[in-house]
């Protein structure tokens, strides 16, 4: 489903992916994990190419977009993003952030729409808060809004950029439960977290970065409880 | 003291001539504005550098000339050189809005570059190309941001109106000139120039608090 080649990503001088290498299949759940500054959100922005790409390539169900003639935009319709922020827009409704996209492109028509939104509301448990504002919410039920805006676009892939970093510790079990969910359903999942729990429990392969490189990747219990790196067990004490 | 207390009310049928034509001067001139001024906003951030470029020269070019200097240029300078008259009110529309429109592409670059960079990445996130990120997710909320400064601008064009008095445009500050010249009531004239002035711009700055009061809660 995604295929990386020798990924490099430079900002000026500073050169932060050094060329990394690997493939995620369909329906596999992979969590990042790795000290900050390690390149960790700037590889998952590289695969749907919110950072431009610097050398490599990044093939996303079967299309290159490291290719600058590729229309992104097509390719951006199946990779759905959540970000630490949530960004929603707030000069719209719960329902309105949901069906912006679709409508716009042209992906859902009439009255469809408000049953679509309804249903991903519903997934998020978030049915009553249809016509809410984003002002309005908490941080979990803003995160679980973005999360339903980006399921809209029935996205192949869904990339999390830390959705659980900005959030009150009491208010990260919904957006987990609602992610465990979405994985359980089969979707294919590539997921920045500090969520060890989480990388252990619902992640199909974990990746450790270090200075721009996937260092170690295999199943949790081969990262976490079996690492022969250094680097990793010293990351890992440091935070479990 | 030499106080007239007839001329106040004498004045008034000039200075309500003079009135209609500053705020027609100051309302056509500032629509014509925004739109200049959206365009050249929206140049100042494009991607390309020529195009910024010669967003950020007029507004330079604007800004940087006093308005006295532009009307001047505008009504007796580049007639000169075509040997060709333009008439006042054509002078007072066209220096208003050029003026306004650097002032308001301001105004609009900063509303713009105030929406935070996630909404730009959210939209384009999901598949929506520049375009439509910026019609649908950024314009609408930098808007927002620009109706304050926007409404103190309008007040800054309004009162720049007056200096079309010097390429006798008949608005309000000529009509009052020419009243206190013919019968010699300098102190009750200008005096209602000032009142004319503010009856417009009074209520203009209660509805712009108001306005920014309702936005402060949305």
């Amino acid at each position: 489903m995604i295929k990386v080649n020798d990924l490099h990503k430079s900002f000026g001088d500073n050169e932060v992916l050094k060329g990394i290498t690997t493939e995620i299949d369909a329906q596999e759940v992979v969590c990042v994990i790795g000290p900050s500054g390690s390149g960790k959100s700037t590889f998952l922005r590289c695969l749907n190419r919110l950072e431009d790409i610097t050398a490599g390539e990044v093939i996303i169900d079967g299309t290159n977009i490291a290719n600058r003639e590729v229309n992104i935009n097509i390719v951006r319709q199946d990779v759905g993003m959540v970000f630490q922020h949530f960004n929603l827009f707030p000069h719209k409704s719960v329902m309105e952030n949901i069906m912006l996209a679709p409508t716009k492109l042209k992906k859902a028509k009439g009255e469809n729409q408000n049953q679509r939104g309804m249903e991903l509301l519903k997934k998020v448990g978030l049915e009553d808060k249809a016509s809410a504002y984003p002002s309005s919410l908490s941080g979990g039920q803003k995160q679980r809004v973005a999360i339903a805006r980006a399921l809209a676009m029935n996205p192949k892939i869904m990339l999390f950029d830390e959705p659980t970093s900005a959030l009150d510790p009491e208010l990260v079990g919904d957006v987990l439960q609602v992610m465990k969910d979405l994985a359980n359903e089969g979707m294919t999942m590539v997921v920045v977290t500090h969520e060890m729990g989480f990388a252990k429990e619902v992640g199909d392969r974990v990746f450790f970065m270090d200075e721009g490189l996937i260092l170690e990747e295999g199943t949790p219990s081969e990262v976490f409880d079996h690492t022969s790196h250094e680097r990793t067990q010293s990351f890992l004490s440091k935070i479990l | 003291m030499n106080l007239n207390p007839d001329a106040f009310i004498q004045v008034m049928p000039y200075l309500a001539q003079g009135l209609w034509y500053t705020v027609i001067i100051t309302f056509v001139g500032v629509a014509i504005g925004c739109i200049i001024g959206s365009m050249f906003g929206l140049m100042s951030i494009a991607r390309f550098k020529v195009v910024r470029w010669m967003a950020i020269t007029y507004i330079e070019l604007i800004r940087g000339t006093p308005i006295l200097a532009q009307i001047l240029f505008v009504h007796f300078g580049i007639p000169a050189l075509f040997n060709y008259n333009f008439d006042p009110l054509f002078t007072g529309v066209a220096v208003i809005a050029i003026n306004s429109g650097a002032y308001i592409a301001e105004i609009v670059r900063g509303g713009v570059q105030s929406i935070d960079k996630g909404q730009m990445e959210a939209g384009r996130s999901l598949g929506l190309n520049g375009r439509q990120t910026m019609r649908y997710i950024i314009w609408p909320q930098a808007v927002k941001v620009m109706i304050p400064p926007f409404g103190n601008q309008f007040v800054i064009s309004l009162k720049d109106t007056s200096l079309l008095s010097t390429i006798a445009v008949a608005e309000l500050m000529y009509q009052g000139r020419q009243f206190a010249s013919i019968s010699f009531n300098m102190f009750e004239t200008y005096f209602m120039v000032c009142i004319f002035y503010l009856m417009i711009t009074i209520p203009a700055s209660i509805l712009l608090r108001y306005t920014e009061r309702r936005l402060d809660k949305s």
